[in-house]
């Protein structure tokens, strides 16, 4: 293998921000939040720039869909060692509605465009969780995919993955080009080095529309309703064990 | 006995009142004695006499002298000394970053909160006395070491207001690490950045900028604090010119144990060209420890930050050749105080980050723990407590990018504001983590948390690079220096009192309006937010009363003021007071017609400040005017000698023995 690697950033609101719901419960609370890579999304960056520097790829592209704000994102990934970066350009309502099956279909058609051989994703973001983009993008290219993976080798024009599944691992070899997606223990991601961010603002990012891809980005999913969780209620504390069994008793635990 | 002894040394007074130091103790008392018998026509006279300098100007300061005359200074701090109102720096409060800058530096936050947060761990680095091998690599390869280098060294080409938001984030989380990396750049090879000709520059700064050489500057020795003018090191130039020879031994120098360029000060003799006398002069020079010579002691064991390398380094004949002079021969004391007066915001900028962290610290503890049956942070004992940290952090963080701001924008007069910001933030930073290990009670007090550890790395702060104290005669005495100028000028016009007839009835004018407690007309309505104009008023005030005082003290004291330390602390306390209204009613303005979501905070913050600076600054002026101030220096001078006196306390023990 010795192609052209596309990995997906997603911007995120940082993980360490305590998430705020809007007061009209239309969402979460973004503006003047601290937004950063969504950690998956540095682990799918950091396994493709191990590739580059092992040789094993010619090229990583870096890919964000979203505002403008995205390209920080973008940026960090450069800063990582991606060698350039592609900005899908949504806002405003897009932006809002936007889900794995929009994102899916842009990577599909960016991927057939820039003619990858791989594409590395994280397996879900921390915002949504919706752990379904990469498995969508195998989909519409009808490419193998190796999810969940946490150890990946090049064994010539196959991938030899260990993907962390319920109860253990599983091992599997698949064609490429193909789709990971990155689970947790697949590496530690490397720092952004402030020589390098610098060094980064001289790569190139480049803006497409969903519509030069020929992607049509309407959902068919509505939000309801966003809601905090529950609040947790305060307990009573019980003097004996026998006071215990009674209290359980009566609430019909056991 | 320090200060003392500083106020007495001729160089020293040289370089803080760039007043040559030519006459006498003697002469300097003759003089105000003449300006007392012939003070009958105006005071102005008085402190004519008492400024007026002499004749034969040293060479050196003579062109600064010329300098800062020949152009009004457009700094706040100084012209208040005049009782005037100069805000070009102060308002509206700077932003100096360009779009680029902005975003480059966002950019750089984050990666740099990482690596505090997850790689550096400042209590084993404290513990083991020194910064991890891992952390301290891995601050090598994040750039830390060459923030400010131009990119085209290798460096990052920060501007001083990015290198502040970058150290603010080290200060947060370890000041061991904060001080190794400063005592590398923000002084170590400082003096290559700002006086380095391009050959130095090209020589050494890629190597610095990569951490692969770590750099310190040697200032201080055994007999040499405060009085920096007192080194007795030796550079002595060979016959051939080729070289200098370097005698002597440098104490606490940071990262002496781990340098391999230090910026070393020592004494050349030099003849006077005019008079052919041979003079010992300050010159600085790159010194490698490659040259051969150079030794350093064991690290120094500390009472806090002690993750950062502290060593006396040796210098026994060494080969220093002479490109390696930095500036010129001669010029070493004005370049050891650049240095210094420029690092000084980011001191401020680290500590408020400190700050910032603390304050997490005790809120977090305050808003949890319950006694007697309520949260603790709904009790008002611990509402003062954090209101006030938030306070002396919201004034250090205004002024440290107040400062650098203005540096950015190519202010050069800017050594009493960055004096102020070095005294303001060490004090303020001690007193907030206080305060925070006070909120956190015995937990606090307790290792684990870490508050014991910042109160400890703090300490320092007010020792360093000039300790507070020198710094408060430093504020004090170039105030004075630029009011008595003012003065002197008034005197002229005195003269020709007829050709000079508006001015004068103007001055004159003006202070009998101070005299009156009116105001002269100063003004900041229309500078500040409405919403904070009572604020404004108050700083109006504080400025014109200052100003009256402050001239005052100068035809009290005339010359001789040099030595009244007990006057110029108070002094320097007001014109700290001072700066600090007016950089956080410059931010909070700011805040108020940005329509910031914080704005309202902001503004209580403010006028909280302003009211209790201008109560705090008013007292002072009254005691300064008052004769009680007479009695009480003369009390304070007496206890504390009788104190010497006894080597100890002199009260009998209150059970007789």
């Amino acid at each position: 293998m010795s192609g052209r690697v596309l990995v997906g950033v997603k911007r995120v609101i940082d993980y360490a921000v305590k998430i705020r719901v809007k007061p009209d419960n239309s969402g979460v609370v973004t503006d003047g939040v601290k937004h950063s890579m969504n950690p998956f999304c540095e682990i799918a960056v950091e396994e493709a720039v191990k590739l580059k520097e092992k040789k094993l790829v010619k090229e990583v592209v870096a890919v964000s869909c979203g505002p403008q704000q995205v390209q920080e994102t973008i940026r960090t990934a450069l800063a990582m060692g991606a060698d350039r970066g592609i900005h899908v350009e949504v806002s405003g309502k897009d932006y809002e509605s936007l889900g794995p099956l929009q994102v899916s279909k842009i990577m599909a058609a960016l991927a057939k465009k820039e003619e990858a051989q791989l594409l590395i994703l994280g397996k879900q973001a921390i915002d949504d969780d919706c752990n379904q983009t990469g498995q969508m993008t195998a989909a519409l290219l009808d490419w193998p995919q190796g999810t969940f993976a946490s150890e990946v080798t090049v064994e010539g024009e196959k991938l030899k993955v260990v993907r962390e599944i319920d109860g253990g691992l599983e091992t599997i070899k698949i064609n490429l080009p193909a789709v990971l997606t990155a689970d947790l223990r697949l590496n530690t991601p490397r720092y952004a080095t402030l020589p390098n961010i610098m060094k980064a603002k001289k790569k190139k990012i480049t803006q497409v529309k969903p519509s030069d891809l020929g992607v049509d980005l309407t959902s068919r999913l509505q939000v309801l309703r966003v809601d905090e969780p529950p609040q947790r209620q305060a307990g009573v504390k019980v003097e004996t064990v026998d006071d215990l069994v009674s209290k359980l008793r009566e609430c019909g635990r056991i | 006995m320090l200060l003392r002894k500083v106020s007495r040394s001729p160089a020293l007074c040289g370089a803080i009142l760039r007043i040559p130091p030519v006459l006498s103790r003697g002469q300097l008392q003759a003089r105000a004695v003449v300006a007392g018998h012939n003070s009958r026509l105006y005071a102005g006279q008085a402190a004519q006499a008492v400024l007026d300098k002499p004749a034969a100007v040293g060479v050196e300061s003579s062109k600064v002298e010329k300098k800062t005359t020949a152009q009004e200074s457009k700094s706040f701090a100084v012209n208040i000394f005049k009782g005037q109102l100069t805000t070009p720096q102060v308002f509206p409060y700077p932003s100096a970053l360009n779009e680029e800058q902005e975003q480059f530096l966002r950019e750089l936050v984050g990666p740099v909160c990482k690596f505090f947060e997850e790689v550096n761990d400042a209590a084993k680095n404290d513990a083991l006395e020194k910064v991890e091998d891992h952390t301290m690599e891995g601050l090598k390869e994040m750039g830390a070491f060459g923030l400010q280098v131009p990119s085209d060294l290798g460096g990052l080409g920060l501007s001083n207001t990015q290198y502040a938001r970058l150290v603010e984030i080290v200060g947060s989380h370890d000041l061991g690490v904060g001080i190794t990396l400063g005592a590398h750049q923000s002084i170590g090879f400082k003096g290559i950045l700002l006086f380095g000709n391009p050959a130095q520059k090209e020589k050494y700064l890629p190597k610095l900028a990569t951490g692969e050489h770590i750099a310190a500057f040697c200032l201080t020795e055994p007999a040499s604090g405060s009085d920096a003018a007192s080194i007795k090191t030796t550079a002595v130039q060979s016959p051939c010119g080729k070289y200098f020879t370097l005698n002597g031994s440098k104490i606490w120098i940071s990262n002496g144990g781990l340098a391999e360029i230090f910026t070393v000060f020592a004494k050349t003799p030099m003849k006077d060209p005019s008079t052919g006398e041979v003079q010992d002069k300050i010159s600085a020079f790159v010194v490698e420890r490659s040259f051969g010579g150079v030794t350093h002691g064991p690290p120094e064991k500390k009472m806090g930050i002690k993750a950062s390398n502290t060593a006396e380094v040796y210098f026994d004949n060494v080969r220093v050749p002479a490109e390696c002079l930095l500036g010129e021969v001669g010029g070493g004391f004005k370049i050891a105080m650049n240095i210094l007066n420029n690092g000084r915001f980011g001191m401020a900028a680290a500590l408020s980050g400190t700050m910032k962290g603390v304050i997490s610290q005790a809120v977090d503890h305050a808003a949890n723990r319950v006694q007697f049956g309520h949260k603790i942070h709904t009790y008002g004992a611990i509402q003062e407590k954090i209101a006030r940290m938030t306070m002396l952090q919201y004034v250090t963080e205004s002024m440290a990018y107040m400062i650098s701001g203005n540096m950015d924008s190519g202010a050069t007069d800017f050594q009493i504001e960055a004096a102020i910001s070095k005294i303001f933030a060490s004090e303020a930073a001690w007193t907030v983590t206080d305060e925070c290990i006070q909120v956190m009670g015995g937990m606090g007090f307790m290792k684990d948390p870490g508050v014991e550890r910042v109160m400890r790395d703090l300490r320092i702060f007010r020792i360093f690079e000039g300790t507070n104290d020198i710094l408060r005669l430093f504020v004090a005495l170039n105030g004075f220096q630029n009011a008595g100028n003012q003065l002197k000028g008034l005197q002229k016009a005195l003269k020709n009192p007829l050709g000079n007839a508006v001015l004068l009835a103007g001055e004159l004018s003006k202070r009998a309006k101070r005299k009156a407690g009116l105001s002269t007309g100063l003004t900041l309505q229309g500078t500040v937010h409405p919403e904070l104009s009572q604020s404004g008023d108050l700083t109006v005030k504080v400025i014109e009363q200052f100003g009256t005082v402050v001239e005052e003290l100068l035809v009290k004291h005339g010359r001789k003021i040099i030595d009244e330390q007990f006057v110029l602390k108070r002094v320097a306390d007001c014109a700290i007071d001072i700066y600090a209204m007016v950089v956080v009613l410059s931010r909070a303005s700011r805040s108020l017609s940005q329509g910031q979501a914080t704005a309202h905070h902001e503004k209580m913050l403010c006028e909280t400040w302003c009211i209790e600076a201008h109560d705090r600054v008013m007292n002072d002026i009254k005691l300064l005017q008052s004769s009680d101030s007479r009695r009480i220096f003369k009390n304070l001078q007496a206890i504390s000698a009788a104190t010497v006196e006894n080597g100890g306390v002199v009260a009998p023990h209150p059970l007789g023995f």
